[in-house]
């Protein structure tokens, strides 16, 4: 009973609660990141050094007025950001964020479900987030969120392709579908797979920076083009969860790569026995230090590069990023076959 | 595991009348979405992951959204074609009913007519995973079928692709 | 109140039967660089035509200008172009003693100089940071920003204003130099001449900026004459015109400087004009300050400023192109009879719907950059 029913509820319990945390937080590095790019202090105002600050924004969000606009779509404006959160959400259930360890006797691997088409199923949740941004902007009746989101939907159709193919590629690698195994190869191989498959990180990151709609493509919400994107007739809680899943993506982009590419809970440079020393950290530690530095990167990106234009980014999704994963492909099913 | 079945029957059944009965054609391709999230979940019930899985990412997630985008950006508010003769669409109605009918009366009668050789599916073999299964089956067994239909769909977006473009 | 400009739909026979997408851009809209508003015609990202609406920021200077003696016109030029007030006081302070046959020392010629491209160097950074934030690049901006503050310090230590200098009268200056003035702008040259280097780090090379910029609004340099482009939009256009050689005022005649021309005429050219001109503004300052003459700030001029009976037209380079100032005087009143502003924001922007036809929504808003405008300089 505690095994099958409670724990399953903890896990997710916890598990939600440091999502929505991390979320929250992540909010807070990205515009600290930003500003000491930019040489600004960011925010220093709520709690030391701003530390506080996600929590006066979330209290602002929750406490806004929620407004519908008059000739909306009603049913399909209140349901476009749940649908876009809740597929957020739902995929973490598969990221393993360290290997079984014992909690109060109880074996507890770190991770909620291990599903043995675990990537499909990140995959193909993943997907569902779209709709969300499309129909957000199509209830909105309007016509900068409707363009933005005709712009998200092209934009993250072009890129799952992309981005899958490179998850194929990791698939070969590891034989297996299921994120704990993925984990298990690399640590057999003593090898993490960016290092076996640096072209396909790159191009799964470059995918990923472009499915979660982050600089330099964050053409559905270019707000000096579009004043804001899909979400610009959104207010209140409604745009907090918008909101909050594109970070939570991000948090899942990174994660995945940390498992896919990094080796997810294991130490740095696992088949080298002298840093055994390294084994003291707990594999989850490693596992979130990874998904932080990735999510630096996301962050550094933003404030460095311009954007794109959106027939360049589809032509560099297209053109680029797709025949290169293919080949990716290509090449390392040889290479399995052959070695 | 029956009444879940049985729920979720029913709920497909119930978007699916939905899905021709409501007015608004991007209603319509939302109960559409759901109804295809019902069947991964009948999937899932009968342990079939990768299907349920496949059936999310490529109907769900992918077809659908491209459904989404000629409705949201075709204008669908056109009047009723006044020059057809109403009564033949009634007939061929009639018609198609008719096959349809016909069809589901064939399949009852076959799912209860008692089976001769008892032929159960194969029980899954312990330790080989349903993706395994899939693989074999579309990559041994019906390997020249398969690539047959992959070829008919080349042919047909190719078709597509040649017919949408403008002459140069 | 009625809309003068409804925004109405046009079908157009496309093989799809699409309707085009009529959006309206502005008056409030984050790139439009104030309340600039364009009505979009977009096949689908694509921009069929646009109509550029202005008039929002109208306040009537050149009217008021009738009403208000001459100095106090001083203050309202700098309501214009308000991210150069100081080529706004030059300008007009030059046609009126041009007007008046004024002699101006020569220390204040020189210190007018200085202003002025100070001036120049702090409109170029406005425009850079805002140019480069709406092509996305968003940490340009605040490092612009953050070499403009210094600007406007040394403005402030001048004139004790920050954005309205009023930093010019009729005949010479208000005041000489602060003590020690020349050293911090020496230092701020210097400052900026590094920080170039910085930008052009992030931008001139920069794939994606590249590919933003260029071939993006290519204008002709005869198309770009005949729609009276002017400033550095034209020069990029391979067009050598610059007030400031041509028809020398101020004490640019004693400075060696280069005109900056581009090739192309598309908006990386612009970019990289601009640029450069930054490196030539810091290298007129410097000579200014080098061979700064001493003497009064202030020619002899009338307690009461009352040009004789006549009109005259006098032009100088702004930073956005050439700022012209037609004055007629009566000879009897304190005021101007007629008052009329050659902007050069006006003329530039009418050349926009040319530049954005045929290009992508996400350039409209880079094209609006390129041609730098500020609108309470369009509309006055």
């Amino acid at each position: 009973m505690i095994e099958t029913l409670v724990v399953p509820l903890v896990k997710i319990a916890v598990l939600l609660v440091g999502i929505l945390t991390a979320v929250a937080y992540l909010v807070l590095l990205e515009r600290k990141v930003q500003a000491w790019v930019q040489v600004r202090l960011g925010p220093m105002r709520v709690g030391p050094h701003g530390l506080l600050q996600p929590v006066a924004d979330v209290i602002k969000l929750i406490i806004k007025e929620d407004i519908t606009p008059a000739r909306a779509d009603r049913w399909v404006y209140t349901l476009a950001p749940i649908i876009v959160l809740v597929p957020a959400l739902v995929v973490f259930a598969v990221i393993p964020f360290g290997p079984e360890t014992n909690v109060f006797g109880i074996r507890m691997p770190l991770h909620v479900a291990d599903i043995n088409v675990g990537l499909l199923y990140i995959v193909s949740i993943a997907s569902l987030g779209i709709y969300g941004t499309i129909l957000g902007g199509w209830a909105s009746n309007s016509k900068y969120p409707l363009l933005a989101s005709l712009r998200a939907s092209a934009q993250l159709v072009s890129y799952e392709v992309a981005v899958t193919m490179t998850l194929v590629s990791m698939i070969l690698m590891a034989g297996s579908l299921s994120m704990v195994e993925i984990v298990e190869s690399q640590q057999a191989r003593g090898l993490w797979f960016v290092f076996a498959q640096p072209l396909a990180f790159f191009i799964y990151f470059v995918g990923g920076l472009a499915e979660t709609n982050r600089a330099p493509f964050d053409l559905p919400e270019a707000e000096q083009e579009l004043t804001g994107g899909f979400h610009t007739e959104y207010s209140g809680i409604r745009f907090a969860l918008f909101f909050l899943a594109e970070y939570a993506n991000m948090i899942v982009i990174a994660a995945v790569a940390t498992t896919l590419f990094f080796g997810g809970w294991l130490r740095p440079f696992p088949s080298v026995a002298a840093l055994g020393l390294l084994d003291i950290v707990p594999g989850w530690i490693w596992f979130l230090l990874k998904t932080f530095v990735l999510l630096y990167v996301f962050l550094w990106v933003r404030a460095t590069l311009p954007r794109y234009r959106y027939d360049q980014l589809m032509r560099l999704g297209w053109k680029v990023l797709i025949p290169l994963a293919i080949a990716n492909v290509i090449v390392t099913a040889i290479a399995v076959v052959v070695l | 595991m029956t009444i879940a079945f049985y729920t979720l029957a029913a709920f497909i059944l119930a978007l699916g009348v939905l899905v021709v009965s409501t007015k608004n054609t991007v209603h319509a391709v939302l109960f559409l979405v759901a109804n295809f999230l019902c069947v991964a979940m009948l999937y899932v019930l009968l342990q079939a992951e990768f299907l349920a899985v496949i059936q999310v990412l490529v109907y769900a997630g992918g077809i659908v959204v491209l459904y989404l985008f000629v409705v949201m950006l075709v204008n669908l508010k056109r009047g009723p074609e006044t020059h057809v003769d109403p009564r033949r669409r009634d007939r061929m109605g009639l018609l198609i009913g008719g096959a349809v009918l016909a069809e589901f009366v064939a399949i009852l009668l076959y799912g209860f007519a008692p089976r001769a050789t008892g032929a159960a599916p194969a029980a899954a073999a312990p330790g080989v995973g349903n993706v395994e299964q899939v693989g074999w089956s579309l990559y041994v067994d019906y390997l020249v079928p398969f690539e047959v239909a992959s070829i008919l769909l080349l042919v047909a977006m190719i078709g597509a692709i040649v017919l949408a473009k403008k002459e140069p | 109140m009625t809309d003068p400009h409804p925004v109405t739909a046009t079908r157009t026979p496309v093989q799809f039967d699409t309707d085009e997408l009529v959006i309206n851009m502005g008056p409030q809209h984050p790139s439009t660089h104030g309340v600039l508003r364009l009505i979009l015609r977009l096949d689908g990202e694509r921009v069929v035509d646009a109509d550029v609406v202005i008039g929002y920021l109208h306040r009537g200077i050149e009217k008021l200008s009738e009403n208000r003696d001459w100095t106090q016109i001083v203050l309202l030029t700098d309501r214009m172009d308000y991210v150069a007030a100081a080529t706004n006081n030059l300008g007009y302070c030059e046609t009126v003693e041009k007007l008046m046959g004024l002699e101006v020392p020569r220390r204040a010629q020189y210190i007018r100089t200085v202003l002025a491209e100070l001036q120049r160097l702090a409109s170029h950074l406005v425009w850079l940071g805002t140019h480069a934030m709406d092509i996305g690049a968003v940490t340009v901006f605040l490092y612009c920003l953050r070499e403009r503050e210094l600007v406007l310090d040394l403005f402030e230590e001048y004139c004790g204003a920050r954005l309205t200098y009023n930093s010019m009268r009729v005949g010479g200056l208000p005041a000489d130099l602060p003590v020690g003035w020349d050293r911090k702008v020496r230092e701020f040259c210097d400052i900026v001449d590094q920080k170039i280097v910085d930008y052009e780090q992030l931008l001139t090379q920069n794939r994606i900026w590249l590919e933003r910029t260029r071939d993006i609004g290519v204008i002709s340099g005869a198309d770009a004459i005949a729609m009276g482009f002017c400033g550095p939009p034209l020069r990029a256009s391979g067009v050598m015109r610059d007030v400031r050689k041509d028809e020398p005022y101020a004490a640019y005649e004693e400075f060696a400087f280069d005109i900056p021309v581009g090739a192309a005429g598309d908006t990386y050219d612009r970019y990289l004009v601009r640029l450069e001109e930054f490196k030539q503004s810091t290298r007129i300052i410097r000579q200014a300050l080098d061979g700064m003459p001493e003497g009064p700030v202030m020619g002899k001029v009338p307690r009461l400023i009352k040009p004789p009976a006549g009109e005259t037209y006098h032009a100088i380079e702004s930073p956005k192109g050439e700022i012209g100032f037609f004055i007629a005087s009566d000879g009897k009143s304190l005021s101007p009879y007629r008052f009329r502003v050659r902007p050069p924001s006006f003329c530039n922007l009418q050349v926009l719907p040319k530049l954005v036809r045929g290009h992508l929504v996400a350039d409209v808003v880079a094209l609006i950059g390129t041609i730098d405008i500020v609108l309470g300089e369009v509309d006055r």
